[in-house]
């Protein structure tokens, strides 16, 4: 053992004097004996290696080609249509493609329809599930734990139909007295300002509430497993300045599954932008512009197109339906770019 | 500021297991004691218990007394985050929190304490560094994570983030095995200087390490796999090094060295 203790570990006087962020902890565990191994193997690569690394690089250009033939593929046939368009395209809130010599289509109310759903989604759905992973991995003993993830984990197997209807026949009624209120008595503040439907039920308000219980598990489930993965020896720091239960989470839970927990929630709005049948059953259509109200109605990107999808006979018109399209993809990419961002390039910083 | 700690009639748990068997043992305050021992016979078990650490392991127990001063750290009055805020604890591997600036690294047990003013904060900051013989290499970034220090320079910083409390003792679990000698040498080198104020405990599996830095020496045994481990003997260390009591301890001394 005094071999194993005092052994020379060549690398570690070197990196003394250097402050690079990336000699992090790993200067304690980079020195595994398997790095030579590795090394080796990169030095006369073996038939096996050959073959594995065409494999996975080939594998790899083929999503980038793939990805990139389906943004081409969408803007060749939008692009007909969005010169015969006699509307604004961003601006018109119209979506009227009935006659294709003379298409009026705009994306400003499906833009608004779905930005507002999926992000009052978000905003319900992430403090939840905060609260549910940090309760399974810190407080609830491993009996309580497991099956209640399980039971989280069961929401995502539900399919979307099943909770449009539940969405609209139970949980539209259900929500009516909150709705309500919020219109009567917060209505001067422009989110709870009366909408554009006659009706309180199936509003944006109602698709969001949906949507939140639609990406709860899989924010849940990430945050969950970053959170599980918090290192025991921070934990224990924490725990030996004699830090509280919640002041350990602070100190040493928090910060290392902080990112995870964004990344986790970028995949659940990215889930709830393109969310289609749900939203399409619970959020009823509106004759006038949205007035950004949750009250509103009206149709997100995916589900004027799933609406539509019975009439796509004609070229112009569909093409009108693939800028739509086009416009969510990009959409869905801004988001996953922010989400890389703000995570700050890496999902276990 | 550093205490006497008494163990009576210790017992220690993990669920039905027994890992140790009746420790006593003092240490006096502003001195080093060393734990010595083959791979699991309890040292760091033992160590733990000094701070309440143990209990964080589900169903893990302690029996007997563990008398700081002469209070007992169970009684039922004792709280263990209290207890564990005069108890500075330094680990195997270093582990400053990683996105916590040196600075924020050093004071993160001030702040536990509700210590808020900056000033203060700062000044401990810097005493607690330079009494880790970690200032002047760190001085022009405090404000830099502690996760971007080499690993000798992390352990240091550990070290500053357990003293800057000013601990009634302070706990080292083989607190240089993960280092290169230079920094062994300089961790060692401040445990002596530390020792002029605290209380030090130190689980170690070098003995010319303990030989180096302890006035007291303890050698725990384990008998069998599956049988709680004991504490043999302990002594003042150039007594254990050169003639200790018992055969087992001369047996395992000699062993290493030879
Ligand atoms: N978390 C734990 N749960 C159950 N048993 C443990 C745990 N930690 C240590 N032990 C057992 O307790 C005994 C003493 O371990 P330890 O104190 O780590 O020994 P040492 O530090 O002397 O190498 C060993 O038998 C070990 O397997
Ligand atoms: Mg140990």
């Amino acid at each position: 053992m005094t071999e194993r203790t005092t052994a020379a570990r060549p690398r570690d006087p070197q990196d003394e004097g250097s402050a690079a962020g990336s000699a992090t902890l790993d200067t304690v565990t980079d020195t595994d004996p398997g790095r030579g191994g590795t090394d080796r193997g990169k030095a006369t690569p073996g038939r096996g290696e050959r073959i594995f690394r065409g494999l996975t690089s080939g594998s790899g250009l083929l999503v980038v080609a793939a990805i990139a033939a389906i943004g081409l593929f969408l803007l060749v046939q939008a692009v007909p249509s969005l010169l015969a368009d006699n509307a604004n395209f961003l601006t018109s809130p119209v979506f009227d493609t009935r006659d294709p010599a003379n298409l009026n289509f705009g994306i400003r109310d499906l833009l608004v329809v779905t930005l507002l759903s999926s992000l009052f989604a978000l905003v319900l759905a992430m403090p939840i599930a905060l609260g549910i992973a940090l309760f399974l991995t810190q407080y609830a003993p491993k009996r309580v734990a497991r099956p209640f993830a399980y039971v989280i984990d069961l929401l995502a197997a539900v399919p979307s139909i099943i909770y449009g209807l539940w969405g609209i026949a139970v949980l539209a009624p259900a929500l009516l007295p909150i709705a309500t209120f919020l219109r009567d008595d917060l209505g001067w503040f422009f989110l709870f300002a009366p909408g554009n439907l006659p009706v309180l039920t199936g509003t944006i308000f109602t698709g969001g509430v949906v949507l939140a219980v639609m990406i709860l598990p899989i924010i849940t489930a990430v945050t969950r497993e970053v959170f599980s993965q918090a290192p025991r020896f921070h934990i224990e720091a924490a725990q030996a300045l004699g830090a509280t239960r919640w002041e350990v989470i602070r100190m040493a839970v928090l910060p290392y599954g902080r990112s995870g927990y964004i990344a986790g929630s970028m995949l659940g709005l990215g889930r709830a932008l393109g969310e289609t049948i749900a939203v399409l059953i619970v959020i009823r259509a509106a004759t006038t512009p949205s007035g950004f109200s949750l009250f509103d109605g009206g149709y997100t990107f995916a589900s004027l197109i799933a609406s539509a999808a019975s009439e796509f006979s004609q070229p112009l018109p569909t093409g009108a339906y693939i800028a739509a399209g086009l416009v969510l993809f990009v959409l869905t990419f801004v988001v996953n770019a922010i989400a890389r961002v703000v995570a700050g390039g890496k999902v276990n910083g | 500021m550093a205490k006497r700690l008494d163990l009576k009639a210790v017992d220690i748990f993990y669920g039905d297991f027994h890992a140790v068997s009746d420790v006593n043992l003092s240490v006096s305050p502003r001195s080093v004691t060393s734990f010595i021992g083959p791979s699991g016979c309890g040292k760091s078990t033992v160590l733990r218990t000094l701070n309440r650490m143990h209990e964080e392991i589900p169903g893990a127990r302690v029996d007997g007394e563990v008398l700081l001063d002469g209070e007992d750290i169970y009684a039922r009055s004792a709280d263990a985050v209290a207890v564990r805020r005069t108890i500075g604890m330094v680990f195997q591997r270093p582990n400053p929190f990683p996105t916590m600036s040196i600075r924020d690294n050093v004071v993160a047990g001030l702040k536990l304490q509700g210590v808020r003013d900056k000033k203060k904060l700062d000044e401990v900051a810097e005493a607690s560094l330079r009494g880790a013989n970690l200032w002047k290499e760190v001085k022009d970034r405090l404000d830099k994570p502690g996760g971007g220090l080499s690993g000798g320079q992390q352990q240091r910083l550990c070290i500053a983030r357990a003293i800057a409390v000013q601990p009634d003792v302070l706990l080292m679990d083989e607190p240089c095995s993960a280092l290169d000698p230079i920094s062994t040498l300089a961790i060692e080198d401040l445990i002596g200087d530390l020792k002029k104020e605290y209380t030090i405990v130190i689980v170690t599996h070098n003995m010319q390490q303990a030989a180096r830095v302890s006035d007291q020496t303890a050698f725990f045994n384990l008998e069998a796999t599956g049988k709680p481990g004991k504490l043999v003997e302990i002594d003042d260390t150039e007594k254990i090094f050169s003639n200790p009591h018992e055969q087992a301890t001369e047996d395992y001394i000699s062993g290493r060295f030879g």
